[in-house]
């Protein structure tokens, strides 16, 4: 709520977000959208915990993020957040198995039970045969779900994703949206970033960006097809 | 998975530069046990050869009465005294808390005996201690073996006019000479030398001895404590060390000892800023993938831990390599700088206990800053995506 995030690039302050505030409802997918600089992923990073706003709170769960320490704000994050990256982000030394267990790796849990979470999910993203290979022997959709799989891994209630699918076919792109999309019916929160107009017909809401301010938050679209229907044109959803 | 696994694949992706790091670490390592190894060899020689410097501290009983002398030292009168040494005190140097460095004890009986109607000294030994006490004797002849053999001093060949073999009597018993000592310009050469038992059994003082010869054998041990633990084990005696015999040599070898702290204080100096240099540059280059780490909910101590796990499996692995190099190395170079270093390479597991211990702290405090600088990464810069 009240968002600021202000940049100092040495001779200027940048005004990166400029007092931004609205809600997002547990199980809802949200996108947000808008052209390059205009804030998008400076906002899923105060969305995230990662990076201090200049004003303005972010609450999850009656939780004020951005009030606790700085060790107690990373249990946040592991705890209530899954992320996935536009890259990927696998750590290119550790398997498959091993890249999804990391989100687990300073947890208290056996070592049986990280592996036993680990292969359930990497079956979930139909990966199961691949979970000893490196992430440079597989697809970039393949890795992309490696990236869904850790992401999901200790069941966080809130998945942002940046970009999921800037470095992915269309073909894959749409496998990985209905994946995401997929998650919400089990209770997950999806919040994307993303330029492409295409991955609108899957969301529930938008909230459009412009200059670092919020110029929409809705999402026109026919009111009786299911948000993970990819029948749809895209044409068909403005944001 | 858990953070030690983290720690150890990332070493296996980086082979070249964790190689490089080792042998850097190590080569300072193997310096360092190089000059300690090269260090205590020489040590180690010099004690030996501080022997052939003869005793270092004499034992004589406590007397105001003073009516001989021996090797310049004053050596109480033989009935005189008012206090005496006896044989038995020899076991009570030998249990002195600094035993181990007590290499020779040499007891003598001192006492004038006519042979051949000539006044002679005669002073009864152990042959085996004085033997190896009196590194430079050279003996015509050789050591006695029996107990009525003796040596006698080249004065006292010419006095006598005695051969080897020739036989002579002292209070009517009778001896052979088994060797004939080589002039050696001192009081020796004037001197019949008989075993101890003997003697104090001829002159009628069972046990007794006049003055006890003390080699200690330690080329920087405290002899004032060596002579001041001596004194409080025999109350009777009066214990002087002559120090002037080895002190020349200790200083020169204690310069060499300060010089090879001094080579390893800068190689450990430069060994630091490699690990340093070496860890800085590997926390920049994963700054991305830190970035995630701290994303996912690591918290800033997990960081910390991930580095210095990798430093600790480094330094380890570096200082086990050192050590070995460094023992090899010794092997070489110690034998160029002393006559006697064949043991010098020896296992030696305090040495290597010290090396892995030097390599790890050098590997963990130089990985500290680099360590610290990756935790307080700030996770946004760190990913830049976002």
């Amino acid at each position: 709520m009240n968002l600021h995030k202000v940049y100092n690039t040495g001779r200027e302050r940048v005004h990166a977000l400029g007092g931004i505030s609205f809600e997002i409802s547990q199980g809802e997918f949200i996108a947000i959208i808008g052209p390059s600089g205009s804030g998008k992923s400076t906002l899923l990073a105060l969305l995230g915990g990662l990076s201090h706003p200049a004003e303005g709170k972010v609450i999850v769960d009656e939780i004020d993020v951005y009030s606790l320490p700085v060790e107690r704000l990373a249990d946040f994050r592991r705890e209530y957040l899954g992320f996935v990256f536009q890259s990927f982000q696998l750590i290119p030394y550790l398997t498959i198995i091993e890249n999804v267990m990391l989100p687990l790796a300073v947890s208290s849990l056996s070592r049986g039970e990280k592996r036993g979470m680990a292969r359930e999910i990497i079956e979930k993203v139909g990966l199961r045969s691949k979970e000893l290979r490196l992430p440079d022997e597989l697809s970039g959709g393949e890795q992309q779900r490696v990236a869904i799989a850790r992401a999901l891994v200790n069941q966080p209630p809130i998945v942002l994703a940046d970009e999921p699918t800037g470095n992915l076919d269309s073909a894959t792109s749409e496998e990985i949206m209905e994946l995401l999309g997929s998650l919400t019916a089990r209770g997950h929160t999806i919040v994307i970033v993303t330029h492409n107009p295409e991955n609108l017909k899957y969301v529930r809401r938008c909230i459009r960006l412009r200059d670092g301010t919020v110029r929409k938050s809705d999402l026109t679209r026919p009111t009786n097809v299911a948000a993970s229907s990819v029948a749809e044109r895209s044409s068909d959803y403005v944001c | 998975m858990n953070l030690y696994n983290i720690s150890f694949n990332n070493l296996r992706r980086r082979k070249a530069k964790m190689v490089f790091l080792v042998l850097g670490l190590a080569i300072a390592i193997s310096t360092v046990v190089t000059l300690i190894t090269v260090s205590r060899a020489m040590n180690a020689e010099i004690a030996t050869s501080l022997d052939e410097y003869g005793a270092n501290i004499v034992i004589v009983p406590k007397s105001d009465d003073l009516s001989l002398t021996y090797g310049g030292m004053a050596v109480s009168g033989i009935s005189l005294g008012a206090h005496k040494i006896y044989e038995k005190d020899t076991e009570g140097i030998r249990s002195i808390k600094n035993a181990d460095n007590i290499k020779i004890v040499a007891p003598k009986l001192l006492n004038a005996a006519a042979i051949l109607q000539r006044n002679v000294l005669v002073v009864g030994v152990r042959f085996s201690d004085e033997l190896a006490l009196k590194k430079w004797w050279r003996l015509a002849g050789g050591r006695p073996t029996e107990k009525h053999e003796a040596i006698i001093g080249s004065e006292v060949q010419e006095k006598l006019q005695l051969g080897l073999r020739q036989s002579f009597e002292i209070e009517g018993e009778r001896f052979v000479v088994a060797a004939i000592l080589e002039p050696t310009g001192s009081q020796d050469d004037g001197i019949v030398f008989i075993d101890l038992k003997e003697a104090q059994r001829i002159f009628g003082k069972p046990g007794e001895l006049s003055l006890i010869e003390v080699a200690a054998l330690c080329y920087d041990c405290p002899i004032e404590e060596i002579v001041r633990q001596t004194s409080e084990k025999l109350p009777e005696a009066r214990v002087m060390a002559i120090r002037q015999t080895i002190e020349s040599k200790m200083e020169a070898m204690h310069r060499f000892e300060h010089f090879s702290y001094g080579i390893s204080a800068v190689v450990v100096l430069v060994a630091a800023l490699i690990v340093v240099t070496n860890m800085m540059s590997s926390v920049n280059e994963r700054t991305r993938e830190i970035g995630v780490f701290r994303a996912i909910g690591f918290r800033q101590k997990h960081i910390m831990k991930i580095i210095l796990i990798e430093a600790f499996l480094v330094s380890f692995v570096a200082g086990l390599a050192g050590y070995i190099i460094g023992l090899g190395v010794s092997k070489i170079v110690t034998p160029l700088l002393t006559t006697n270093g064949s043991d010098a390479s020896m296992m030696n597991p305090t040495l290597l206990g010290f090396s892995l211990a030097l390599a790890v702290f050098i590997g963990l405090a130089s990985s500290i800053y680099p360590a610290l600088k990756a935790a307080r990464l700030d996770p946004t810069v760190a990913l830049k995506a976002l």
